[in-house]
Formats: structure tokens, C-alpha cells, sequence
């Protein structure tokens, strides 16, 4: 009885999200896709009938210098926030709950300000007449004539600053209920802290690193206001692109050709992630 | 090698709390050895002295003469069972216990044949692939033995090895410990508030009680001679009475007025003087109960009372009996043959009488 009305209940419970996420996500990407087949119009909208032409557009060999600096900018980004925040996250999981709070509150309050207010910030830090400029230069650290901005390093240090919370947050949520004991189990056994750290404390967290790093690369895959804003004209990223083909060329089908080719080579290492664990926990069975 | 493993004046504050209080004692080769006491007495703050996760402020701490007080948990030659296993639960049982052979950069070959000796010592070997969370309580307690054992330590600390037990598996694994101990000869030391756990895995046992060690002795002296009040109610259950020394008689033996209980012989500790105040023990089970007033003689200490209270146990029955202010636990065992089956009821006057070698005169606590 109970075994078959708990999988009904389970379903009626995730029928709320599970519609939110059919009308704002699935359907949307659906008509994303479906729009990649759809020709132009005129007016910059999407005309009647369907065609090919687009996706033999987007093969152009021109946007594969872009493709490929968005997925190591992403992927640089990735290792560079997972490095910094795994400190943190142990750090945090390992203090007093006062403290707990305030370290919370420090990584969250960033987002009390705007995003696009916050980049505009660091494009003032790191303008030539910039504080930050001057102070480097000042204590010599960098030549007289160096350019911080406009640079594809600023892009990557900029896409690390936004992106570190997203890190930090599931990394500490994993430590949080990580059993510090068995770091005092894995020293008891002859491992250095640095080992205990990395062969006990880091495959604990299993879990964290995976969504920090999937929170952190998709959410760097469709950047396109950083490398505007502090990049430089050949710092573009396919995000770039996609905006723009809707706001400069009106050219819609083109768009979401790119954003659909995007999203296939997000979902498709996904998948393929989720069947690898699927396959390992049968395995362990 | 008696000074096989030497803690020498040792200790340790947290804050205002003084966890240990210069502890100092000495463990053989091959000793199992329980450090016993109820939950804040410092026990476990020594044991994580001795295994290097805590510094002691005071005090050094060596094994088989070298002195390991300064060395990281890693360099020490010392593994330990925690209380709750701390199994990694990524690895599989064979990589738990291969964790401390990899860390130590031993050759493939001798990896392989330790874990392989250690399995079957623990006999879990065809549990070797399984995750710990696939393991009941007793295998999990047995992979930690086995992690720790794999290393060879020169001591082994066990910190409340069976807390996580149920009653059953317990007692099951209680031989366990002890055959494991017998296999291998190490070091053992316990941690345990459970004094029944202490008496039978233990060679000796160190009660501590606020941070400073009460006594030090095997399981049969701290029960049968207990030096102090605090040891005597730890260690099994005891009658406790106030009087004063009136006479003092050869062989060690003295004579105590005790209010509403005449004046009863009992051993002495030694050093008491007529008139002093003095504390006497008494054990329930060495009280004889009886409805008729014992033959009286020189030897025999005998008062009577009134059964308040009594609880059946199975094997023995436990009475509550009034004499005067006193409140008196004594014990009876179901067996026709201990001295004449009787079966007093509640509010029934019963004699209690004990042998002079079953009473003693115990320290009197300072603080009490």
C-alpha cells in the first residue's frame, strides 16, 4: 500500500517546481532551438517556414577562436575559485558559529549591489588613474606603463570575483557536514595535515565540488558584460556573440543557434557526468 | 621494560577548566591498560595528549624512553580506535585500512600483505570491497581495530571502544578485544566510563575523577581494596558509613562507632588514630541477610533493619534496608546453597551481617 502511494505523493509534492521549471525553462529552451530553424525577417523577428542556412552560418571557422577562450576562461575560472574557496569553505565549517555568521555575511553582501555597479567599480580600480594602478606602481610591482584593464587577465580576474560565492556556498554547505574527526583519523595514521587535507578533506566534500564547479562554469559560459566591460576588443566571449546577434543584427535564428550549440556543450559533459556517477554507485553495490 | 610507556607530571587547561591535573603514570609492554572515570574527568583529553592532538602545558610524555611530547599526531608511534570508528567512508574497507601502509610509502607488495593479515586477524575478509556505511556497528568497530593494528603501533589507544554498541554485541566483542589483544601483544589502552568494560579487558586500571588520577590498580584490588570513596561508589555499587576510631586492634583491624549501628570491626588503610573520623565501605553483595539474629561472636558485625525497598535482578535480588538514619543496599543471590533461601517483604526486619575483612575504612574526600 505505502510502497505504492509514496512515489504518487513524491510526484504531487514536486509538481509545483517541476511545472515552474517546464514553463520557464523547458519551454523556452525548446523554442530556442526550435528558433535556430526559423528564417529571418526584415524587421529582425522570425519569419514563417524553415531552413538550414543558420546552422551552416554558425559553423563559421570564425567562432571558433571564441568558443574556445569562453570554455578555458571558464574553465580557468572554475580551478581558480575551487582553489580559493576550498580554504574558505574549511575555514568556515571549522570556526564558531558567531564567526560562522559573519564570514556568511561577508561572502553574501556582495550581492547587495548591483552586478553590473560592481564591475563598473572594478573597471575604476583598475583604470590607469585607477587606485589600484597607482598603488601597484607606486610600490613597484608593475612597470610605470602597465595596462591593467582591457585585458583578457582582467576578464578572468574580474569572471573570479563574481564567480567566487557560487563557489564558496555549496563548497561550505558540503563542509559543513563533513566529520573534522576524520581528519584527526587520517593524521592518527601517519598523513601530514596537507595530506589529511586533500586525501580525506576533499573527496568528503565530493559532492560541493561537483556543483561549485557546474554552478561556476555554466554560469561563466554565458558571460558577456565582463568581457565587454573590462575586456578587450579580442577578449570576446560566445556570450558576447549571442548578444550581439539579438541586439546589434536582429538576427534572432542566429542567436539561438549559438545559445543552443552553448547549452548542448554544457548538458552533454553533464550527462554524461550524472551516468558516470550512476554507473559508480552500481558498481559499489 | 616496566616504563614502557611514561606519562610524567602532565597537564592540560581549557580556559579555566584544568582537564588534567599532573597525571603521571606508567604503562608495561603488552599492557591492557584502561584509563576509567565519569565524563569530564580528563581521560579523554589524556588520551588525545598521548596520540598528539592535544599539547599537555605540562609535563612530557614517552614511549619506550623517547620522549614524544613535541611530535605531530603522525610522527608518533601510536594509532587509536576512535569512539565513533571515523572510517572514511569514500574508501572501501581495504583502502580504510591500507590508508596508514599508503601514507607511510610502504612497497605495494607489503600493503597488500598487511591488509590481507589485518582482515583476517578481524575477519572481514570478504567484506574487504564494501564502504563503511555498508557495515553493521561491530564490522565498523572491527575495520577501525584493523586500520590502527595494520601500522604496528607500539601503543594502541581505544577510546570508548564499545560505547556504540548495543548490550549483545558488546559483551561479543568485550572477548573479542580481548583475544585481538592476546594476537597481537600490543600496548592497549582504554578510555571508558563503563567500569565493567574496564574490569574485564583491563590488566590495570587508572580511575581519574576531575582530572587527577584517584588510584591506580588491577581489577580486583580496585574492588576488593578501593583507597577511596570516589573509587569505591565508581567501581560497583557501596554502602558508605561515618564514625569514629574507638579502638585500634592488632593486624590492622579497628573498631568504629557508627550511630544506629553499634560499633563494627573492619579492616583499616593504616593510618588511623583513636578518635579520628572515618569512613567505612561496605559492598552490598558481602552483606548477609538473615530474619534471625546471627550467632554473635568477636568477628561478626551485625545490626538489623527494616526492608523498604527491593528490585528483582534475575540472577540476584537488591534490598533497601533502614537501620536507624541509615540507608543499607545489600544483595542476595538466588542460589538455595548461599547460606539459607529467605525471602523478606517489604517492611519485614531482616539482620545484616558482615565479615571485619569485607569492611574498610577509605579516605575520607577532601573535598567531601
Amino acid at each position: 500500500m505505502s510502497t505504492e502511494t509514496r512515489p504518487v505523493r513524491q510526484w504531487l509534492l514536486t509538481l509545483p517546481s517541476l511545472t515552474w521549471l517546464a514553463v520557464f525553462f523547458v519551454i523556452p529552451a525548446i523554442l530556442v532551438i526550435i528558433t535556430a530553424f526559423r528564417p529571418t525577417d526584415l524587421q529582425g523577428g522570425v519569419g514563417a517556414g524553415w531552413t538550414m542556412a543558420t546552422l551552416r552560418e554558425v559553423q563559421d571557422p570564425a567562432y571558433l577562436p571564441i568558443l574556445w577562450r569562453t570554455l578555458w576562461l571558464s574553465g580557468a575560472t572554475t580551478l581558480i575559485c575551487l582553489a580559493l574557496a576550498l580554504p574558505v569553505a574549511f575555514q568556515m565549517a571549522r570556526v564558531g558559529p558567531h564567526m560562522r555568521q559573519v564570514l556568511l555575511l561577508l561572502v553574501v553582501i556582495p550581492f547587495l549591489s548591483n552586478f553590473l555597479i560592481r564591475i563598473f567599480a572594478w573597471k575604476s580600480l583598475l583604470h590607469p588613474e585607477g587606485p589600484l594602478t597607482k598603488l601597484l606602481i607606486g610600490l613597484h610591482l608593475i612597470p610605470e606603463n602597465a595596462v591593467l584593464l582591457n585585458h583578457v587577465g582582467t576578464v578572468l580576474l574580474v569572471l573570479v570575483y563574481t564567480q567566487l560565492p557560487f563557489a564558496i556556498l555549496p563548497l561550505y554547505a558540503a563542509a559543513e557536514k563533513f566529520d573534522f574527526g576524520l581528519l584527526d583519523a587520517a593524521r592518527d595514521l601517519g598523513a601530514g595535515p596537507w595530506r589529511a587535507f586533500f586525501k580525506v578533506f576533499v573527496p568528503g566534500v565530493l559532492r560541493g565540488l561537483i556543483s561549485a564547479s557546474v554552478m561556476v562554469f555554466v554560469c561563466c559560459l554565458g558571460q558577456y558584460v565582463i568581457p565587454q566591460m573590462v575586456g578587450g576588443t579580442s577578449d570576446e566571449m560566445l556570450g558576447s556573440k549571442i548578444a550581439q546577434r539579438v541586439f546589434s543584427d536582429r538576427n534572432l535564428p542566429h542567436a539561438s543557434a549559438l545559445a543552443g550549440g552553448l547549452m548542448l556543450a554544457v548538458l552533454v559533459p553533464m550527462l554524461l557526468v550524472v551516468l558516470w556517477q550512476q554507473f559508480g554507485r552500481k558498481e559499489a553495490e | 621494560m616496566d616504563d614502557f610507556l611514561v606519562i610524567d607530571q602532565v597537564s592540560k587547561t581549557f580556559g579555566a577548566q584544568r582537564a588534567v591535573e599532573d597525571v603521571s603514570l606508567t604503562v608495561a609492554q603488552g599492557e591492557a591498560f584502561s584509563l576509567l572515570g565519569p565524563s569530564g574527568c580528563g581521560k579523554t583529553t589524556l588520551l588525545r595528549m598521548i596520540a598528539g592532538f592535544e599539547k599537555p602545558d605540562r609535563g612530557r610524555i614517552l614511549v619506550r624512553g623517547q620522549d614524544i611530547t613535541a611530535l605531530p599526531p603522525e610522527l608518533r608511534p601510536v594509532n587509536t580506535v576512535f569512539q565513533n570508528y571515523a572510517l572514511f567512508p569514500h574508501l572501501s574497507v581495504w583502502e580504510n585500512i591500507a590508508f596508514g601502509l599508503r601514507m607511510s610509502r610502504r612497497p605495494r607488495e607489503e600493503i597488500r600483505t598487511g591488509v590481507e593479515r589485518m582482515l583476517e586477524l578481524v575477519r572481514l575478509g570478504e567484506h574487504a570491497r564494501k564502504r563503511p556505511m555498508q557495515l553493521s556497528g561491530g564490522q565498523r568497530q572491527r575495520v577501525a581495530i584493523a586500520r590502527a593494528l595494520v601500522n604496528r603501533p607500539q601503543v594502541l589507544l581505544l577510546d570508548e571502544p564499545l560505547a556504540a554498541l548495543d548490550l549483545k554485541l558488546r559483551q561479543h566483542m568485550l572477548m573479542e578485544l580481548n583475544t585481538i589483544h592476546e594476537q597481537v601483544g600490543t600496548t592497549f589502552i582504554y578510555v571508558t566510563h563503563d567500569q565493567g568494560e574496564a574490569m574485564s579487558l583491563s590488566d590495570r586500571i587508572a580511575v581519574m575523577n576531575a582530572g587527577k588520577v584517584e588510584q591506580v590498580d588491577s581489577p580486583e584490588n580496585l574492588y576488593e581494596t578501593p583507597g577511596s570513596s570516589f573509587v569505591a561508589s565508581f567501581i560497583g555499587d557501596a554502602n558508605f558509613f561515618t564514625g569514629v576510631a574507638v579502638e585500634l586492634q592488632h593486624e590492622g583491624y579497628v573498631r568504629v562507632k557508627v550511630d544506629g549501628l553499634g560499633s563494627p570491626l573492619v579492616l583499616s588503610n593504616g593510618t588511623v588514630s583513636t578518635n579520628q573520623t572515618l569512613r567505612l565501605m561496605v559492598r552490598p553483595e558481602k552483606i548477609s541477610l538473615t530474619l534471625q539474629r546471627p550467632p554473635s561472636g568477636e568477628r561478626v558485625n551485625a545490626f538489623s533493619g527494616i526492608v523498604e525497598d527491593m528490585a528483582y535482578f534475575g540472577s540476584h535480588t537488591r534490598y533497601r534496608i533502614r537501620a536507624g538514619e541509615h540507608r543499607i543496599l545489600a544483595q542476595l543471590q538466588r542460589s538455595r546453597f548461599s547460606g539459607g533461601e529467605i525471602d523478606p517483604a517489604r517492611g519485614a526486619e531482616v539482620w545484616m551481617s558482615f565479615h571485619p575483612d569485607e569492611g574498610r575504612v577509605v579516605r575520607l574526600e577532601a573535598a567531601a
